[in-house]
């Protein structure tokens, strides 16, 4: 109830922040419907439409009043409905962000253990070295590392772009995300896997462990026994954080891969100062982030006992 | 070709909507291949960077409209051709009575819109009002406010009325698109009278026009054509290179058409562009309200090695605002040819001996920095020191083109006959010459075609004359196919992208 609560604040606060901003910038919005060569008329006309011409005060009044009936309006430039371009625009990133998220667990947790429990032979610093440099490469490099590689040279799946009939043929949508998933994955499970390898390492050296092993379990017996939960708690914040910048940041993956995601509607809405999309695609992004701390929180709760008692905690 | 501004898209659509130029000879399209050897069901993919805004052109919809609908799912009257020529589509002949002040328009029999509905004079007039009325964000609202009158005596008859006369009428009407008049939102559905019709838009994806089987004209080599849409010039590339396109429309990097050029898969097609890149000084305020310095400043600069440092060997330096597309295109580049010490003198008799500092706007998108850093070095070797204020486009729109709040600045001008712009000494460069305003707007009022170019020419050379602005040179225009596919427009004059003839091999 109380992170409920918390979650609603965050919404408004972070909108209310946005609204400001967003105003602060130079430049009028109606500058985006007018071309060269319009005159006085032409231009008050656009200002009325997109309502700037109203004082700011009541541009944030009729702004607080749209967005507690979820209404984030129509898009100043297109005219078409924010929530549904945002809803036809989450069918792309969602299944991105959330294959890219589930396939990096995937990939970090067994070799992140690896990493640490072998930590002194060869390919436990091989993992180290790669993960290092999975973390310094920018993901758009990558992307386009795959593009070339796979798409251009092997021409195995497409370079970009999203089947115009969304998924009404999943196989197609599914080629279409197979270069960007894996880019992320890339990207992501490199850092996920130096998380996982130090937490693995603390529990390692902690002293249950050592009882355990004393007590003869193998160090497999133990990790999975006893390790594999503790470790967890920290490395669940990680990936609530991972998760949150991966649908914040998906913008980069978007461009390079021409997928029409909300990463995009974000970008072209600032471009344009399209108001009402930047503010409801924010406004959503703040929500998933916060649903996805909320999550990380009951899940963290669920794996460790300890943290049941507390009121708040965890990782939003 | 776009050269957007964020406002992108809509500045550089209306400044695309310009000019008419009867590019005598032009090639118009792409050869085609023989007629046997096309698949008339072929989906054509053509890859744009130019995803427009919403669906109508009087709405600020941007250039990338006009690339996806006009003649595609809108005629007009006239269309301005890929060769720059005015042809008649919806009217079927027109008679211009003796004092030039009415047109009496008969419109083509058997037109259909895409909801059935037959075209009547009451559509057309209905739709030159839609573009002149106080709604209207049309940029050809103001070359249409000589209209005094329409009249429709009946259903296939119009009759233009001006309050003085207007050669480019029929030109101007070219941009008018012919709607129903039954009152649907535009915006964001469609109901003209072309080849195609709306199939589905997927705003930052795509938008896909169906055959329309009901149309009066000559049908579609093709079953319909997707427009896919792309922020970034290489996805486009590859699009292209792994087959998801058919045709890129405007390609905007010289570096990436080699991997085309050396590959025998794929044609490029380099057109006529009418885009012209420039160093507009704010001709109101000192110094550059002073001809000799404007003079000195356009002979300091090696505009060759510019345009060569940004297209390679292609392009053009034009001297003057007016490519050579342009029936009153005359070659002035020798005006103020590059001449540093001719720069140095004619700054000294300014008295600007030692110099001055003067501030580009310099908007934030290609080519505009790297041209704003080359002119800082070639302004440098004649004293003249160069602040760079990088500035987005809405800024610009804001700064510059609205408030007049600047010394210099960069910017693309795509529109077709622009050279109006210099006959208004409101517009934000604030060139004010009595003889040049004059010629231009007593063209209008010309009997023939060649008594307005001729006048037209005058205007040019004095406007060049006076180095009202520093033209810095002519973009090409290139479109890349697929070899396979041939019959697009190569010029893409105001934006436009008829897809209609193009034809995909295969069958």
């Amino acid at each position: 109830m109380r992170r409920s609560a918390i979650l609603l604040v965050s919404v408004v606060l972070a909108s209310a922040v946005l609204f400001v901003l967003l105003r602060l910038l130079p430049g009028d919005p109606a500058n985006a419907l007018v071309s060269v060569g319009a005159d006085a008329t032409q231009i008050e006309a656009a200002r009325r439409q997109v309502g700037s011409d109203l004082p700011l005060f009541q541009q944030f009044l009729r702004f607080l009043t749209d967005i507690a009936k979820l209404d984030f309006g129509v898009s100043f430039v297109s005219g078409a409905s924010v929530l549904r371009e945002i809803g036809d625009r989450l069918v792309v990133t969602l299944p991105l962000t959330l294959s890219a998220f589930i396939s990096s667990i995937i990939v970090a947790v067994p070799v992140g253990i690896l990493a640490a429990v072998r930590q002194r032979t060869w390919y436990g610093a091989g993992i180290s070295v790669i993960s290092q440099l999975g973390i310094a490469v920018p993901a758009f490099w990558i992307g386009i590392l795959l593009v070339t590689l796979f798409a251009v040279n092997l021409q195995l799946v497409p370079s970009g772009g999203f089947p115009t009939d969304g998924w009404s043929a999943p196989i197609d949508s599914i080629e279409a995300l197979i270069l960007p998933v894996a880019t992320i994955t890339l990207v992501m499970s490199a850092s996920l896997i130096r998380y996982v390898r130090s937490a693995t390492e603390e529990v390692m050296s902690s002293d249950y462990i050592r009882t355990a092993r004393a007590l003869g379990a193998t160090l497999t017996g133990a990790l999975v026994r006893h390790g594999i939960r503790n470790g967890a708690v920290p490395v669940i914040s990680i990936l609530c954080i991972e998760l949150a910048s991966t649908l914040l940041g998906a913008v980069v993956i978007e461009r390079v891969f021409a997928l029409p995601g909300l990463g995009s509607m974000l970008l072209l809405g600032i471009e344009q100062r399209d108001y009402p999309n930047v503010q409801g695609v924010l406004v959503v992004s703040t929500m998933l982030v916060l649903i996805a701390g909320f999550a990380a929180d009951v899940i963290q709760r669920l794996v460790d006992p300890r943290l049941r008692g507390r009121v708040s905690g965890g990782a939003s | 070709m776009l050269r957007s501004f964020s406002i992108p898209t809509s500045l550089a659509c209306c400044i695309k909507l310009g000019i008419v130029g009867f590019f005598a000879s032009t090639t118009a399209f792409a050869p085609s291949l023989h007629a046997a050897d096309f698949d008339a069901n072929a989906s054509i993919n053509i890859g744009s960077l130019y995803e427009p805004q919403n669906l109508d052109n009087t709405a600020g919809a941007g250039q990338g409209i006009n690339e996806a609908f006009n003649g595609n799912v809108y005629e007009a009257l006239f269309r301005l051709s890929d060769s720059g020529a005015v042809e008649p589509v919806l009217a079927k002949d027109y008679k211009v009575s003796e004092d030039g002040l009415a047109y009496i328009f008969t419109l083509q029999p058997g037109v259909k819109f895409h909801s059935g509905e037959p075209l009547t004079a009451k559509d057309v007039k209905h739709s030159i009002e839609r573009v002149t009325g106080p709604d209207s964000k049309s940029s050809r609202k103001n070359s249409l406010k000589g209209i005094a009158s329409i009249e429709t005596p009946d259903d296939a008859t119009v009759v233009i009325k001006l309050s003085a006369r207007s050669i480019s009428l029929p030109y101007n009407l070219s941009y008018v698109w012919i709607v129903n008049d039954s009152g649907k939102d535009l915006k964001s559905a469609e109901n003209g009278t072309g080849p195609y019709k709306l199939g589905d838009w997927r705003r930052g994806s795509s938008l896909s026009l169906a055959r329309f089987e009901g149309y009066w004209g000559t049908k579609p080599t093709n079953s319909g054509v997707t427009f896919r849409y792309f922020t970034d010039a290489t996805a486009l590339n590859n699009a292209l290179l792994t087959g998801s396109v058919d045709i890129i429309t405007s390609v905007q990097s010289p570096d990436s058409l080699k991997q085309f050029q050396t590959n025998k898969s794929f044609t490029v097609a380099e057109g006529q562009s009418t885009t012209k890149l420039l160093l507009a000084y704010n001709d109101r305020v000192a110094p550059f309200d002073n001809v000799k310095v404007r003079k000195a400043l356009a002979r300091a600069i090696d505009k060759k090695k510019l345009l060569n440092a940004v297209w390679g060997d292609r392009g053009l330096v034009i001297g003057s605002f007016v490519p050579p597309t342009d029936p009153w295109y005359v070659d002035l580049t020798k005006v103020d040819d590059y001449n540093v010490e001719s720069a140095k003198a004619l700054l000294a008799e300014a008295g600007l001996k030692d110099g001055f500092t003067f501030t580009i706007d310099t908007p934030n998108y290609d080519p505009h920095p790297l041209v704003a850093q080359f002119l800082q070095t070639e302004y440098a070797k004649i004293g003249v020191k160069v602040n760079i204020n990088i500035i987005t486009a809405n800024e610009w729109y804001s700064k510059v083109y609205k408030a007049h709040d600047f010394q210099a600045t960069l910017q693309e001008h795509v529109n077709h006959r622009d050279i109006v712009f210099y006959s208004n000494p409101d517009f934000y460069w604030g060139y004010n010459n009595s003889k040049a305003i004059d010629l231009v707007k007593s063209s209008e009022a010309s009997m023939t075609t060649d008594e307005q170019t001729g006048r037209l020419k005058e205007a040019n050379t004095q406007i060049a004359e006076d180095a009202a602005s520093n033209w810095l040179y002519l973009y090409p225009q290139i479109v890349v196919s697929k070899a396979s596919v041939t019959g697009y427009p190569v010029n893409g004059l105001n934006s436009q992208f008829f897809t209609s003839a193009i034809q995909k091999g295969g069958k």
